[in-house]
């Protein structure tokens, strides 16, 4: 490491933001060169200075209160608290005509599209995370006993008991006779939301399937992946987010997600 | 019907709890980017307005970000409204030529003349206030926002190897400015 690297990853260091290798390279660095072991501690002292200091500016009370008068509030019906919003929106337009006068359509466009970028790199994070924790609740739930909280292959028992558990009503389907046994029903949490639990069985193989809420109107495409060496299918259905996870193979996991849905879609039996 | 508007009301109420605890750290960010409170007032309410249009497909994980995120894309594109203005404008994204006004001198070698003393909040703001545009950026997100580089280069719209560089040169910046400041008051 010379002082150009180290004048420019001591930074990184200060905050805490490089991985052990490196860390160590910019340390011994530092050990060994005094300009930059003054540089450090000079960094160092003015962050300190920094964070004691309170820079952060509280919004004008005017703002806030414009702010909070657009939206609804607690127990206020959705019809009567379209009106503030409608009076902001007004207001907005005049005061905005200034600021915004100018702004073409097409900036403004971009702009969202940028928005949604930052989005979807964001829910790309999130989706790894749903992956990693559906995979942990697979894994707790073939411990002894954590399997099902309701065992039955009686879709009529598993599809009741999920009453009032949950927000949604997780659809039960009995895949017996394609395959997949209907071995019983779970109540888990996933990212700290409850999520039901379907679980089947293929041959010694067990599937746990994860039905929520689908968040946002898009329905995404089917997705297949493999975290910690199990399989997980990834769809959406009838407003429902579906994740199967098994160590069944992914064209098994694939075959279960298609039957699953043509049965869903053919509705109840 | 009623369902529709009672989801309507559901997700208001949703954004609300969300969004509104970040207002302090909206402006904040806005007024320095901005440098000055009307400008900054008038971006953070169009954020809120974008955001909530938005909030549909939000998934996480931090609402702060996020929110920073459209708010970075409001004031930019504001910028590029007075960029095509007659007037000049020295807060477009552009990084700075290698041509530095005397102010960032590379700070003074000798340590012990750098004893770092509490400057009052104002001062500190005013020096982060004048640094250029992206490097205060980075300074604001960094150390009034405590967020990651990988959140910062989100927001900013570059790589986390530009991140680090743009904030070690921002320090530099600062501290020769610090020491400048130092020199002409003791």
């Amino acid at each position: 490491m010379n002082c150009a690297e180290s004048e420019t990853l001591l930074h990184a260091l200060i905050d805490g933001e490089l991985d052990a290798g490196h860390a160590r390279d910019v340390e011994a660095h530092v050990a060994a060169c005094p300009a930059c072991a003054d540089n450090l501690q000079a960094f160092r002292a003015m962050r300190e200075a920094i964070a004691a200091a309170n820079l952060k500016e509280p919004a004008p009370a005017s703002l806030r209160s414009r702010i909070e008068a657009s939206l609804p509030l607690h127990g206020v019906r959705a019809e009567r608290a379209r009106k503030p919003w409608a009076v902001w929106l007004l207001s907005l337009r005049s005061s905005w005509r200034s600021f915004f006068g100018g702004l073409a359509l097409g900036t403004a466009l971009s702009a969202a599209v940028a928005a949604s970028l930052v989005i979807a790199v964001v829910r790309n994070d999130q989706q790894q995370e749903t992956a990693s924790e559906i995979v942990s609740a697979h894994l707790r739930s073939l411990q002894p006993g954590h399997l099902t909280d309701v065992e039955t292959s009686d879709q009529h028992t598993v599809k009741p008991w999920f009453n009032g558990k949950l927000d949604v009503a997780p659809p039960v389907i009995d895949l017996t006779a394609q395959g997949f046994t209907l071995i019983g029903g779970r109540l888990d949490y996933i990212n700290g939301e409850p999520e039901g639990a379907i679980i089947y069985r293929r041959r010694q193989h067990i599937i746990n399937l994860f039905v929520a809420r689908h968040a946002g109107a898009e329905h995404g495409a089917a997705k297949s992946e493999t975290v910690r060496g199990f399989n997980i299918r990834h769809w959406t259905a009838e407003g429902l987010d579906f994740w199967a996870v098994s160590d069944i193979s992914a064209g098994e996991l694939d075959e279960f997600a298609r039957k699953f849905t043509a049965a869903l879609r053919r509705g109840p039996s | 019907m009623t369902g529709d508007a009672h989801d309507e009301h559901d997700r208001a109420r949703r954004f609300r709890d969300a969004a509104l605890p970040h207002l302090d750290d909206l402006f904040t960010f806005a007024h320095y980017l901005m440098r000055n409170v009307a400008d900054a007032e008038d971006a953070v309410q169009e954020c809120y307005l974008r955001a909530l249009r938005h909030f549909d497909s939000y998934r996480g994980p931090a609402m702060k970000p996020w929110l920073l995120a459209i708010l970075k894309n409001v004031c930019k594109a504001e910028f590029a409204r007075r960029s095509t203005a007659p007037a000049p404008s020295e807060c477009d994204d552009a990084e700075p030529t290698a041509e530095q006004p005397p102010i960032w001198q590379q700070p003074q070698s000798s340590p012990e003349a750098e004893l770092l003393r509490q400057w009052d909040d104002q001062t500190i703001r005013r020096l982060v206030a004048a640094l250029p545009q992206p490097f205060r950026e980075v300074i604001v997100l960094r150390e009034i926002n405590n967020l990651s580089y990988r959140e910062i280069a989100e927001i900013a719209g570059v790589p986390v190897g530009t991140v680090m560089s743009r904030l070690a040169r921002a320090r530099t910046m600062l501290r020769a400015a610090w020491n400048t400041e130092e020199g002409s008051t003791t």
